[in-house]
């Protein structure tokens, strides 16, 4: 490794000096060196972000021998100035995600029994009557409605092991806020975005109450939701892969 | 049933081969039929069609050529060529003139296959195309909420959260901004779900791995963006919210953004396709598809990611050890003979070409070996040059079948080191029941007849 390292160490040096002793020679040898130099910037342009390598190639191509009538590309301005602020009301409006800390909950609440009821109005018709799935025909161009309520299996998570587990948020959703974004963002799918905050909140307490989750009496508002800990919280691992030899 | 249902692909991919075998793309009188049937449509819709018919048959034959009246404001329209007017002899007379759109041959049938629903997918049909580039209207879609219909002039694009100035961009606002234009593939996470759970020996490298496309994308970086709104200390994520009826939302840490995340309005030289995101997206190079936000329309620059469902209950990896992999966004080197494959057949004794496409998330494609006895041994195939970083890479390798039954293999390494594994070191480490990145070596049986099918490991 560290001979390795060495070695390439010597090297560069002796293609730095090969440039140094070929500039001052005839003018073919020092047009050449000005190539190897420009090339020399291009592989320096490919290290660091884009963004800053697309700015900097255009740049550094300036630096090489250019007519006398042409200059460099000037450095871009620190900001172009396009676009228009946003207000807070606008802002506001379309701010509607919801981290895992309840940033972003909404005021309102629901309870178990609410919840049941929007469940059996808005839900029921395609994910069942408990939440079991895809009972009778899917509405047309939509798929089978997947199935929300379910532990099993209790104990591990052998999701990975086993093709014909299904997921649940019972089994699988680490986090019960993920359960309010989606469900007042998307559902139900032929009018997403239709629930009233608190109808969000009393089907999410049906559900996470369905799925043993929480207790039947529990209800469910900015408070109380994020402190849910989900059974599946702690499976999730970050990923470890980067590449190179072996496989993950 | 869940999973795979509401994820599309593996449903997809067996019921692509099934509409394949339907609708055999190399049968002409399918194609015929097809044809018929699309000129009568067009002919009885004044739907913006111009019906392409050899002069000869055609009312303005010695003058110039007529198009049917369009209503004001209509996009131009492509001729539709009528397959039963191909002249025996093209070099006898006129053919149809120039037209505003282009179209393809009568004679060619590449196409997608569509199921009909508003959150599933339709797929590239990678054994019909050649090079690297894949064309506007064979990328591969993906949709949570059907295709999302935008009008540009009401585009906009919000930027907020941890920044200096919140800030909304209409499209002429991006327009205005230096743009960058980089070839890069894009694969959806489930691609291969359908071969892994419910391979069949009837699987088109379409059926297989139909979910990835490639082409020059042309946008403006995040990073510039970033830079205009004056992004936070302590700004560690950016969560994407996508403008359709799903409000698609993924959470992408800030290195990405300031690296080459692209809002890209262009493919392929054109504006996106609205099955692609129109008027713009963002645009991840060498990330999982679902990350790349279509009809981006509002981005939050955060302390943590969203934990929304497309990062949690979906997408993430459940592996063989009983855990889950989250945030596996980048796409690890795959490739995929394309031709010979089923439904095709190979001839003993005569030159063939074994060819095929690789790509990696991480880089450059460096190798692609091909084995044409089941693994055994492998030879280093030809790339097409330039090859480019995170975009399809095009191998080929010429080949004499013997005549004996055989299993071909393609085998990627990326610039990082990074080799193909194979399904046994896939499965061992991922488990029969993983979700996404099915990126193992991919085979293909030849029978004693020649005949091409996709090989089911048991």
């Amino acid at each position: 490794m560290k001979r390795a390292r060495m070695k390439r160490a010597r090297m560069n040096r002796a293609r730095m000096s090969r440039i140094r002793t070929s500039t001052g020679r005839s003018a073919r040898a020092r047009a050449l060196a000005g190539v190897g130099l420009i090339a020399l910037a291009f592989v320096a342009c490919d290290r660091g972000p884009l963004a800053e390598r697309a700015g900097r190639r255009q740049r550094t191509l300036g630096t090489g021998r250019l007519p006398a009538d042409v200059q460099a590309a000037p450095d871009p301005p620190a900001r172009f100035g396009v676009g228009r602020p946003a207000t807070d009301s606008e802002v506001a409006a379309w701010d509607v995600d919801v981290g895992p800390d309840g940033k972003g909950l909404p005021a309102g609440s629901g309870t178990v029994a609410q919840g049941a009821a929007v469940f059996a109005a808005k839900c029921a018709a395609c994910h069942g009557p408990a939440g079991e799935g895809q009972v009778g025909a899917p509405l047309a161009g939509s798929p089978p409605a997947p199935k929300l309520v379910g532990r099993d299996p209790r104990e591990g998570f052998p999701f990975g092991q086993d093709p014909k587990l299904v997921k649940t948020v019972g089994n699988y959703w680490p986090y019960a806020t993920t359960v309010f974004d989606y469900v007042r963002r998307t559902m139900p799918i032929t009018a997403p975005g239709s629930l009233t905050n608190n109808e969000v909140y009393a089907v999410v307490a049906f559900l996470l109450a369905k799925n043993e989750v929480i207790e039947p009496t529990a209800v469910m508002n900015s408070s109380t939701l994020p402190a849910v800990r989900m059974p599946a919280r702690d499976k999730f691992v970050a990923d470890d892969r980067k590449g190179g030899a072996g496989f993950k | 049933m869940a999973d795979e249902q509401d994820e599309g692909p593996s449903m997809t991919s067996s019921a692509a081969g099934d509409a394949l075998e339907a609708r055999n793309p190399i049968d002409p009188r399918s194609a015929r039929l097809t044809r018929r049937g699309l000129i009568a449509a067009a002919a009885a819709s004044a739907g913006g069609v111009v019906l392409a018919r050899l002069p000869a048959q055609a009312p303005a034959a010695q003058g110039a050529p007529t198009s049917p009246p369009q209503p004001a404001g209509a996009p131009p329209g492509a001729p539709v060529y009528d397959l039963a007017s191909v002249p025996p002899d093209p070099t006898r007379a006129p053919g149809p003139p120039t037209s505003a759109l282009g179209a393809r041959s009568p004679f060619e049938t590449s196409a997608r296959t569509p199921v009909g629903l508003v959150t599933g997918s339709s797929l590239t049909p990678l054994q019909q195309l050649s090079g690297t580039v894949t064309p506007s209207d064979l990328v591969f879609e993906r949709h949570h909420a059907g295709v999302a219909l935008i009008d540009p002039a009401r585009y906009e694009l919000m930027i907020h959260g941890l920044v200096d100035r919140p800030t909304v961009f209409s499209l002429d606002d991006l327009h205005h901004l230096p743009s960058v234009s980089r070839t890069v593939f894009l694969e959806c996470s489930g691609n291969g779900r359908g071969a892994y759970r419910t391979p069949k020996r009837e699987m088109t490298p379409q059926a297989i791995d139909g979910l990835t496309s490639s082409g020059e994308w042309t946008g403006v970086l995040l990073a510039t963006l970033f830079r205009e709104v004056g992004v936070q200390r302590g700004a560690t994520w950016f969560r994407a919210e996508g403008g359709d009826a799903a409000r698609l939302s993924r959470s992408v840490p800030m290195e990405k953004g300031m690296d080459d995340a692209l809002i890209a309005y262009a493919y392929n030289g054109e504006p996106l396709r609205p099955s692609n995101g129109y008027p713009a997206r963002l645009l991840l190079p060498g990330y999982e598809g679902n990350a790349n936000i279509k009809w981006v329309r509002r981005i939050e620059v955060s302390d943590g990611p969203g934990m929304f469902r497309d990062e949690t209950s979906k997408y993430t990896d459940p592996l063989a050890n009983g855990t889950a992999r989250q945030f596996s966004f980048v796409l690890d080197a795959k490739s995929i003979i394309t031709s010979p494959a089923y439904p095709g057949r190979v001839t003993p004794n005569k030159w063939t070409q074994i060819t095929g496409i690789a790509w990696s998330g991480r880089g450059k494609i460096v190798r692609v070996d091909v084995s044409v006895d089941g693994g055994n041994s492998w030879t280093v195939a030809e790339l097409q040059e330039p090859v480019q970083a995170l975009a399809h890479t095009r191998f080929r390798i010429p080949w004499q079948w013997d005549g004996r039954p055989t299993v071909l293999m393609s085998r990627a390494v990326d610039d990082t080191g990074y080799t193909q594994p194979t399904l046994a070191e896939f499965r061992g480490r991922r488990g029969a029941g993983t979700d996404y990145h099915f990126n193992y070596i991919r085979a293909w049986d030849v029978d004693s007849a020649g005949q091409m099918a996709f090989r089911v490991d048991e």
